[in-house]
């Protein structure tokens, strides 16, 4: 076992505490990096899916694992972070690289007109007009807190979604829009090459460096005195209006980075892919995951990606499966085949995976309400103090209900 | 003018579903904190346990409602017991969480029970109507009415003139004070669940000559349901079905004068506003705290 003595305050601040961790996180991205050549193209593509999804689940993780405010509103972010660059796309406007773009605007008093603004791709544009309606949307929050502040992201994504499908001049409807392959510095990158695999990887290490840093700067600080107590807060000068409205506006920025990539990941976008089951499943990622550090987010992530395939593997495997292993053990072939159909009329019974969404999400908060994450950290101090690792170092404290009522 | 006061009841009819679900809400809000996403679940399981005792089992009407109502009540404090209980004081966002899951979970095994098709039960306010002039009132929207002021006015009597219900204030007031009352916390904690989901299934089984029982009605109606009861204030029983008579009205009226879209997203034009001027609801109460 190892131990570090901390001899100035500069260790604490490190984004990298010690050389194992440099090598281990070296090491995974390596990993990654290899993984393309290793991989079926339809891992490589839940693989790009992951990463989305992450991104997701980091920009959630700020504004909820570290802020303490709920949002069942970011499938509205991502969809507007999708559409700015569907849009952006067919005015001419590349991924990345500088220029400028003509918006036709029909203005009342000035007549038919255009409005020439600069870009450096859409892929920013995506990030910065989803974060600034991510500060609009901040502001009510403000005076908001808990629940309140649950169902007006909840009314703010449905607007949204109902504006997405009656906006028909911009994002035709409910017909959809089709997003073409992305084009970057004159170089076009298909959505399903290795190229954009590395894309969406290195947007997502770039977001968690810069959340890292975040983190550990003054803002990120403000934002967890936040979550931990709004008074101890306030009384020690943090501008609570300030703070909320920035976490906000960060967040819903990086949904809409992600929204660009999840955009050209579908290659197609309509209205009804970004519902409240689509945020229900961002807020999964990090429960699920655990809302204590970053990590949380990625391993909720891979968590939510996966289990779709692997649903659809015990769906289709299991019941041959298992009238095999009854079959061995000399059941008798009739029994076994009733065994395999009971088995397979309840695989496809419709509404399956609603089910299986639900228990998962019940049983993570019930037993294991610090996530994957958190199960991981046991594990870890479990060989760090072998002989000596005691169940109740993680015991959840005795809490009481404490009231939201009086603040 | 008659096209109005048509709107206006059937708006009212609708808001007084979504009353219940929402003061469904607000009872176990103001007992434990916890808010239940899965209330429109419940009402949802409410209707299908009716149809199972009206329609399969061929009880008659009023046995079959008693009877799911009872056994909502039940299924109420089941839930309670295995998956509240345990996770009382999270931070809420979990428990919200836990109750999203739940909602899923009874959707699905809803689905797998009594399949996915819209489901009727036979009801005696299926047909006829009242004429006053030249307005015509239907049976099964007046019924949702009355029996919703029935059933407030039972549930105010309740909670104002019984000593449970009295032991019922005293726990949503403070918790810990009421146990050192000696009040029996846990238990009354788990009858609050219970009454919740029986009203919830009042409101499903009230609903069911209306919109067909079908497994996802929960969820539509309970996303409506929800608006209404942070309208109210969610700490406030007379606000809840007031807020949800406003949310069902808003709605009608904007289905009917306004045109095609307005209808899903005015309600929640008109809650963001509310909060905005008012964040504590129209009829909820602040109280600061003090150190």
């Amino acid at each position: 076992m190892q131990f570090f003595f901390k001899t100035t305050y500069d260790q604490d601040l490190r984004l990298i505490q010690h050389r194992g961790q440099l090598i281990a996180y070296l090491l995974l991205l390596g990993a990654l990096a290899a993984a393309p050549l290793l991989l079926s193209s339809y891992l490589q593509s839940q693989f790009v899916f992951v990463f989305i999804y992450a991104i997701v689940g980091v920009a959630l993780m700020i504004l909820t694992g570290f802020t303490g405010q709920g949002s069942l509103g970011h499938a509205a972010f991502l969809a507007i972070g999708a559409y700015t660059t569907a849009y952006l796309q067919s005015k001419g406007v590349p991924f990345a690289g500088a220029g400028l773009f003509a918006l036709d605007l029909n203005l009342p008093w000035l007549g038919p007109g255009k409005l020439w603004l600069p870009h450096l791709g859409y892929f920013l544009w995506a990030g910065l007009l989803t974060g600034i309606i991510g500060a609009i949307v901040g502001f009510p929050a403000l005076r908001l807190h808990g629940i309140y502040l649950l169902i007006a992201t909840i009314s703010f994504a449905f607007i949204v979604e109902e504006i997405l499908a009656r906006w028909e001049s911009v994002t035709h409807g409910n017909e959809g829009l089709r997003v073409r392959a992305l084009q970057a510095w004159g170089v076009e990158i298909p959505t399903n090459q290795v190229s954009f695999y590395y894309l969406c990887l290195a947007v997502l290490v770039l977001v968690i460096i810069g959340t890292l840093n975040l983190m550990r700067s003054p803002t990120g600080r403000a934002f967890i005195a936040i979550r931990d107590s709004e008074t101890a807060a306030k009384s020690m000068g943090i501008d609570i209006a300030a703070y909320k409205v920035k976490s906000f506006a960060i967040s819903a920025a990086i949904t809409g980075l992600a929204g660009s990539l999840y955009a050209h990941k579908l290659s197609f976008i309509s209205p009804e892919m970004f519902t409240l089951l689509l945020s229900i499943e961002f807020v999964m990622v990090i429960i699920i995951g655990g809302a204590i550090g970053l990590h949380g987010a990625v391993l909720g992530a891979i968590f939510i990606v996966m289990v779709d395939p692997l649903l659809t593997w015990v769906k289709d495997d299991v019941p041959s499966l298992a009238a095999g292993i009854a079959n061995v053990l000399g059941l008798g072939a009739g029994r076994a085949q009733a065994l395999e159909q009971s088995l397979n009329s309840i695989a496809s019974a419709a509404g399956l995976k609603g089910a299986i969404y639900g228990v998962i999400i019940m049983l993570f908060i019930l037993f294991e309400p610090m996530g994957l994450y958190g199960r991981w950290l046991k594990i870890k101090l479990f060989f760090q103090l072998f002989p000596l690792y005691k169940r109740a170092s993680f015991k959840r404290q005795k809490t009481y209900v404490k009231t939201e009522r009086n603040r | 003018m008659l096209d109005f006061i048509q709107q206006l009841v059937s708006g009212i009819a609708l808001g007084c579903v979504y009353g219940l679900i929402a003061l469904g809400f607000v009872l176990i809000y103001k007992a434990t904190e916890v808010v239940n996403f899965a209330q429109g679940d419940l009402m949802m399981l409410g209707g299908f346990f009716a149809y199972t005792f009206i329609s399969l089992l061929g009880l008659g009407y009023w046995w079959g409602f008693l009877l799911a109502v009872l056994s909502m009540g039940l299924f109420g404090m089941l839930i309670e017991r295995l998956l509240v209980r345990p996770i009382l004081g999270y931070p809420q966002f979990a428990i919200v969480m836990a109750t999203i899951g739940l909602g899923y979970f009874l959707r699905s095994a809803a689905g797998m029970i009594w399949g996915t098709d819209d489901l009727k039960i036979d009801n005696p306010f299926a047909s006829g109507v009242i004429r006053i002039g030249n307005l015509v009132l239907a049976h099964d929207k007046l019924s949702v009415i009355v029996a919703t002021l029935i059933l407030c006015a039972t549930l105010y009597l309740f909670f104002n003139q019984t000593r449970l219900g009295t032991a019922m204030r005293a726990t949503s007031e403070n918790m810990l004070a009421a146990y050192y009352m000696g009040i029996p916390v846990k238990r009354v904690v788990s009858l609050i669940w219970a009454i919740s989901a029986m009203v919830a299934a009042c409101a499903g089984v009230l609903l069911a000559p209306i919109t067909f029982i079908h497994t996802n009605v929960g969820l539509a109606l309970g996303l409506k349901a929800f608006p209404a009861a942070v309208l109210g204030g969610f700490g406030s029983i007379p606000g809840a079905l007031a807020g949800g008579v406003i949310i069902g009205v808003i709605e009608t009226m904007a289905g009917f004068y306004l045109p095609a879209g307005w209808k899903d997203v005015a309600p929640y034009l008109v809650l963001l506003g509310v909060l905005l001027l008012r964040p504590e609801g129209l009829f909820g109460m602040v109280a600061r705290k003090k150190v």
